[in-house]
């Protein structure tokens, strides 16, 4: 059991199967690198099963809502979250891509206007398996690598 | 759908039954202009066209169209004689020049730019071409002249001749076709072959799609030959270019094979891909192209401003 490696929370929630080396683009995309949020406990190379190696992000005394964790989606697809209260799993859901992706991706096109304004950038997702995203503003659609680099 | 306040962004934004809609009122303007002489539709309205890149058709066939329906403009034509060059961002461009109008139109150099001006904006916000997007009136006018030739747009073969590669014209020309049950051609050299994912996407929506190198050979099949602009720049050695430009030229000895009722088209301006004798044949329509932009835009303004 890798998680027992880190110690166990009370209150909060635990990110599992997230990509080895990823944990801090993940609490990155979270805006959990603030010194004010709770405290972060991360495993970083694990053993797994299904990923070889894996990254475990435990966030402590604050539940993540699906909403805000599926942000990760497009660094961690495989992740899953348990929501944990009271040292028991309350809730345990997967992350899925939702069909925008707000404010986590730069479009890689130089002359597009987001890169130029003020304002956040925006995606559409065309098709999830591969993935492949539209800019919203110069309509452009990138995948692969590509979204990775501009994460 | 409503068409009172909506933008025209992209032709992504379009239905089938839109580019109809919008066809149709086109031709019933044109129609009506042609019995009155002038129309009072957007009297007291007033136009602002915002050309942050020079255009001679799409900014002067929109004033036309807005003075034709009886309302006014304002505008620029070059960004250096406006605060841009003081370093105005777009969006506090847009909500200053919207104070002062019912309807803007765009063109920008950057990609998106409309799109975020719309977003901006509480007036509706036309497209006049951002950067390599998107021109959605042109390719409505492209529509409007085939169908005002034919009377009708199904069942027709289409090549579209050039830069498929960059072109954004014929880009978002071959996707509006989709909807309609046409054969395509694509024409172009190697090096500007239409994007992959355009010609796939094409064949999904049920389009037959035939790529060649081979104007010569296509010739004889086609009812329409949409000829766009091959650039210079676009080619890594001068050489290639001046043998792809020598044999895409669309000129009288070329047309004579083909169909008495070809007809050709171009967005212009053109540089040498049209010779000048085939401005007086029968297959010309490029400068009846040039005037369907009037009625389209009429059409454009009058339903995104709530008048018609």
């Amino acid at each position: 059991m890798p998680e027992l490696k880190v110690e166990v929370i009370p209150e909060g929630t635990v990110i599992d199967h997230i990509p080895a080396g990823k944990w801090l683009k993940v609490i990155e995309i979270l805006g959990l690198t603030k010194p004010n949020g709770g405290t972060l406990l991360i495993a970083s190379n694990v053993p797994s099963k299904k990923l070889g190696r894996k990254d475990i992000v435990k966030v402590e005394g604050r539940y993540l809502s699906e909403e805000e964790v599926n942000k990760i989606a497009l660094i961690a697809p495989n992740a899953t979250v348990n929501i944990v209260k009271d040292y028991k799993i309350a809730e345990k859901f997967k992350v899925s891509i939702p069909d925008e992706i707000v404010g986590i991706l730069r479009c890689p096109n130089p002359n597009c206007v987001s890169n130029h304004e003020y304002v956040r950038p925006k995606f559409h997702v065309v098709s999830k398996e591969p993935l492949k995203l539209r800019c919203h503003y110069c309509e452009r659609t990138i995948e692969g690598e590509e979204i990775l680099k501009n994460l | 759908m409503e068409w009172k306040g909506r933008d025209v962004v992209s032709i992504r934004d379009f239905s089938k039954e839109d580019i109809e809609f919008v066809l149709k009122v086109a031709e019933r303007l044109e129609e009506e202009l042609n019995e009155k002489g002038s129309l009072d539709y957007a009297r007291g309205k007033i136009l602002a066209t915002l050309f942050f890149e020079p255009s001679t058709r799409t900014r002067l066939s929109f004033e036309s169209a807005m003075h034709r329906l009886g309302g006014s403009v304002i505008g620029f034509s070059s960004a250096s004689s406006t605060s841009v060059k003081k370093g105005e961002s777009l969006a506090d461009t847009i909500r200053t020049v919207e104070q002062y109008s019912d309807v803007i139109v765009i063109r920008h150099p950057m990609e998106g730019a409309a799109r975020l001006a719309a977003e901006v904006a509480e007036v509706p916000v036309i497209n006049a071409g951002d950067g390599s997007n998107q021109h959605p009136t042109q390719t409505l006018l492209d529509l409007y002249t085939i169908k005002r030739a034919f009377g009708r747009i199904d069942g027709l073969k289409i090549g579209l001749l050039g830069d498929l590669k960059y072109g954004r014209t014929v880009h978002s020309l071959a996707e509006a076709l989709a909807f309609y049950d046409v054969e395509l051609y694509l024409i172009s050299p190697e090096l500007l072959r239409m994007p992959k994912h355009i010609v796939e996407e094409l064949k999904v929506r049920g389009v037959r799609v035939y790529e060649t190198t081979d104007l010569e050979g296509a010739i004889p099949e086609l009812d329409v030959l949409y000829v766009t602009r091959i650039q210079r720049e676009r080619f890594p050695d001068e050489e290639e270019y001046l043998k792809v430009k020598g044999s895409y030229q669309v000129n009288c000895k070329l047309l004579k094979n083909a169909k008495e009722t070809l007809k050709v088209m171009h967005p212009l301006p053109r540089v040498d891909e049209i010779h000048p004798e085939v401005d007086k044949s029968e297959h010309a329509l490029y400068f009846r192209q040039v005037f369907s932009g009037v009625p389209v835009r009429m059409a454009l303004l009058g339903l995104t401003l709530g008048v018609l």
